[in-house]
């Protein structure tokens, strides 16, 4: 493999008042690699982003980020990571509804954020044309004088990807994107973050396998904290012991 | 809406500044035309009110930081500019007229038996002194609260909370006899500020029209922010924190300069209101004081550039009346009118146009609606 690893947590542990959320986790992801987390309710997908963005602080073991691993991110502030290029999308969308589509996306625009440099920013050329150029690959162009609150739910989580993209991340964490979506919107998010693979990393964590099928190149099934297994689609839903845990849980 | 925000700012200028001076000022005696000292001197009071709810606004309204203590800035302006008055009394005093007061102390601190001025007052016999701490001290206060506050991410009802903490343990500070300030009779009996007879209709017309300037001014302030960058943020805070904290953004630096700023704003008009009302003293920092300021902006409409000012003007134009008629039920109507604001004007009165016209259009959906089976079956 020449591809490079650009995020590399190994040996995290995390428990919340005795509950081992995470135990004993590595995960090694490649530059440019679409990854899908999959695991049952609990597995500790939601708190695996949690600590890579700061929000929470692990126990133990260490996660580091960059090309040639140069960062070492395990008690970084959560803005000090997204800096870095790390971009997190939320389950629930949390956009700013107050705003319009434009300034969500201007608000996620890579460039100066400290206190004293917004009050004076002025909107570049280069800036602006970014700014389009990120509307419309997320296909909200249309709709960027809308109040960000007044868009539809799938439209909302566009936006949310749109911001990250804004910052020009280097690590996308979408956490479930798909989640109350139609079908058509859950296709077409699976269109979006493919084309946006290659580009940038992405970690997906979803639950509907249908979406899964869509966009998994490789899998990786979490279960009490842990890596179960990884592997194609395919190799994952045929593993024994993923059956037991996971998926067989649904043909009840 | 921004159009007429800015007619309503220009003709609200021009009335405030030009017109009430000049009828004052000119208007003989008796007519209809005149307007009073005492009329001037009330709206003066009224605008210094309207200062401090666009500091609660800016907090509140575009910040999401719910701030229950922001009269305790408002006080230690007016506290800071009043040391500066108390020591201009100088020959005046009572005891100094009696000549029991060689230092010229002020009277207060020859009743409780000082034997010379506290080291901290000495500095506040320059008017330059008093009015950069008229600024630094409220701002300051602020800087320390908020850092704390901020830092260990208190949020919500609990920053709410240590607001309200914040101010009543002040005022009880400052209600004792040895904290230096007059214990609960604070600094009055004011004379003269920068030589000018404070009790002079001219000297107090000029503090009218200086409100009037400062509310201007503040309001420019505010009106930019909102457009830039920052304000953006600021905004966003207020509707998504996590998600701007997740953009990128150190939302505790941004949420700290809105605070110290609202805190200065706040202390600029209390210096203002107490050579215009002639006494300090630490009930203008209980919290009661505080909710008021809130109950103005809810009223007249939160996070509206003019709400707060309208809500400032409203509310205390009724207390005036409903003090004097009902006194008694005075906080049942501003109880009242706050439940009222939140049920049926959560826009406030800066929302009513809008809000009347989403109804008149409302209302003719409904009646197009009725009136639609009748005409197709005719």
């Amino acid at each position: 493999m020449s591809s490079q690893v650009i995020l590399a947590a190994e040996g995290v542990n995390k428990s919340f008042d005795g509950f081992k959320a995470i135990s004993d986790l590595n995960f090694y992801l490649d530059e440019g690699e679409l990854r899908t987390v999959i695991g049952p309710n609990g597995a500790g997908k939601s708190t695996f982003l949690d600590l890579i963005t700061g929000r929470t602080r692990p126990d133990s073991g260490r996660i580091v980020f960059g090309t040639g691993l140069g960062e070492e991110i395990t008690s970084r502030k959560e803005y000090e990571i997204y800096r870095l290029g790390i971009g997190r999308k939320f389950q629930t969308p949390s956009v700013f509804a107050e705003h319009s589509v434009f300034d969500n996306i201007l608000l996620g625009l890579k460039g100066p954020r400290g206190v004293f440099r917004t009050l004076f920013a002025k909107l570049s050329s280069g800036e602006q044309d970014r700014l389009e150029e990120v509307l419309k690959t997320v296909g909200l162009f249309d709709k960027r004088h809308d109040l960000a609150g007044s868009l539809a739910h799938g439209q909302k989580q566009w936006l949310e990807i749109g911001m990250l993209l804004a910052q020009e991340a280097k690590l996308l964490l979408v956490d479930e994107p798909a989640a109350g979506m139609t079908d058509e919107e859950t296709h077409k998010t699976g269109e979006l973050l493919l084309s946006l693979a290659g580009k940038h990393s992405i970690i997906v964590i979803e639950h509907d396998m249908v979406f899964v099928r869509q966009i998994a190149r490789k899998v990786t099934v979490l279960h009490q904290g842990h890596v179960l297994c990884e592997g194609s689609v395919d190799d994952v839903q045929n593993n024994e012991e993923v059956r037991r845990v996971y998926l067989g849980r649904g043909k009840h | 809406m921004r159009k007429s925000e800015n007619l309503i700012m220009l003709v609200g200028a021009l009335l405030l500044l030009v017109v009430l001076p000049c009828l004052n000022a000119f208007g003989a005696e008796g007519s209809a035309l005149h307007v009073s000292d005492y009329t001037i001197n009330l709206w003066g009071k009224y605008l210094c009110y309207g200062i401090l709810a666009v500091s609660v606004n800016l907090l509140w309204g575009y910040t999401g930081l719910l701030s229950l203590g922001q009269c305790l800035f408002f006080s230690l302006g007016g506290y800071a500019l009043g040391m500066h008055l108390m020591l201009k009394i100088g020959k005046l005093g009572q005891y100094y007229q009696a000549g029991n007061n060689p230092l010229e102390l002020p009277d207060f601190m020859v009743f409780l038996g000082y034997p010379e001025l506290p080291a901290h007052w000495v500095p506040f016999h320059s008017f330059g002194f008093a009015a950069l701490m008229v600024l630094v001290i409220p701002g300051l206060v602020a800087f320390l609260f908020g850092w704390l506050i901020f830092r260990s991410r208190i949020k919500g009802v609990y920053f709410s909370i240590l607001t309200q903490a914040l101010t009543y343990a002040a005022s009880l500070l400052f209600f004792q006899n040895k904290f230096t300030f007059g214990g609960n009779n604070g600094l009055t009996d004011f004379k003269t500020l920068l030589e000018a007879d404070l009790n002079a209709p001219e000297v107090r017309r000029n503090l009218y029209v200086a409100t009037v300037l400062l509310l201007m001014a503040v309001l420019g302030l505010v009106k930019w922010l909102l457009g830039t960058k920052f304000g953006k943020v600021q905004q966003a805070i207020r509707d998504s924190e996590n998600r701007v904290l997740f953009s990128g953004y150190a939302t505790t630096s941004f949420k700290l300069l809105i605070f110290v700023l609202a805190a200065v704003i706040a202390g600029a008009a209390g210096a203002l209101y107490v050579p215009q009302v002639g006494i300090i003293n630490p009930s203008e920092m209980t919290t009661d004081k505080s909710l008021e300021a809130v109950v103005w902006v809810a009223v007249g409409g939160r996070a509206t550039l003019l709400g707060p000012v309208y809500g400032a003007i409203v509310v205390n134009v009724l207390k005036s009346w409903a003090t004097t008629a009902y006194p008694d039920y005075w906080y049942i109507i501003l109880g009242t009118l706050f439940v009222l604001a939140v049920l049926f004007a959560p826009n406030g009165i800066a929302g009513m146009p809008q809000q009347c016209r989403d109804g008149l259009a409302w209302w003719k959906r409904r009646g197009a609606s009725l009136a639609s089976p009748l005409a197709t079956s005719a």
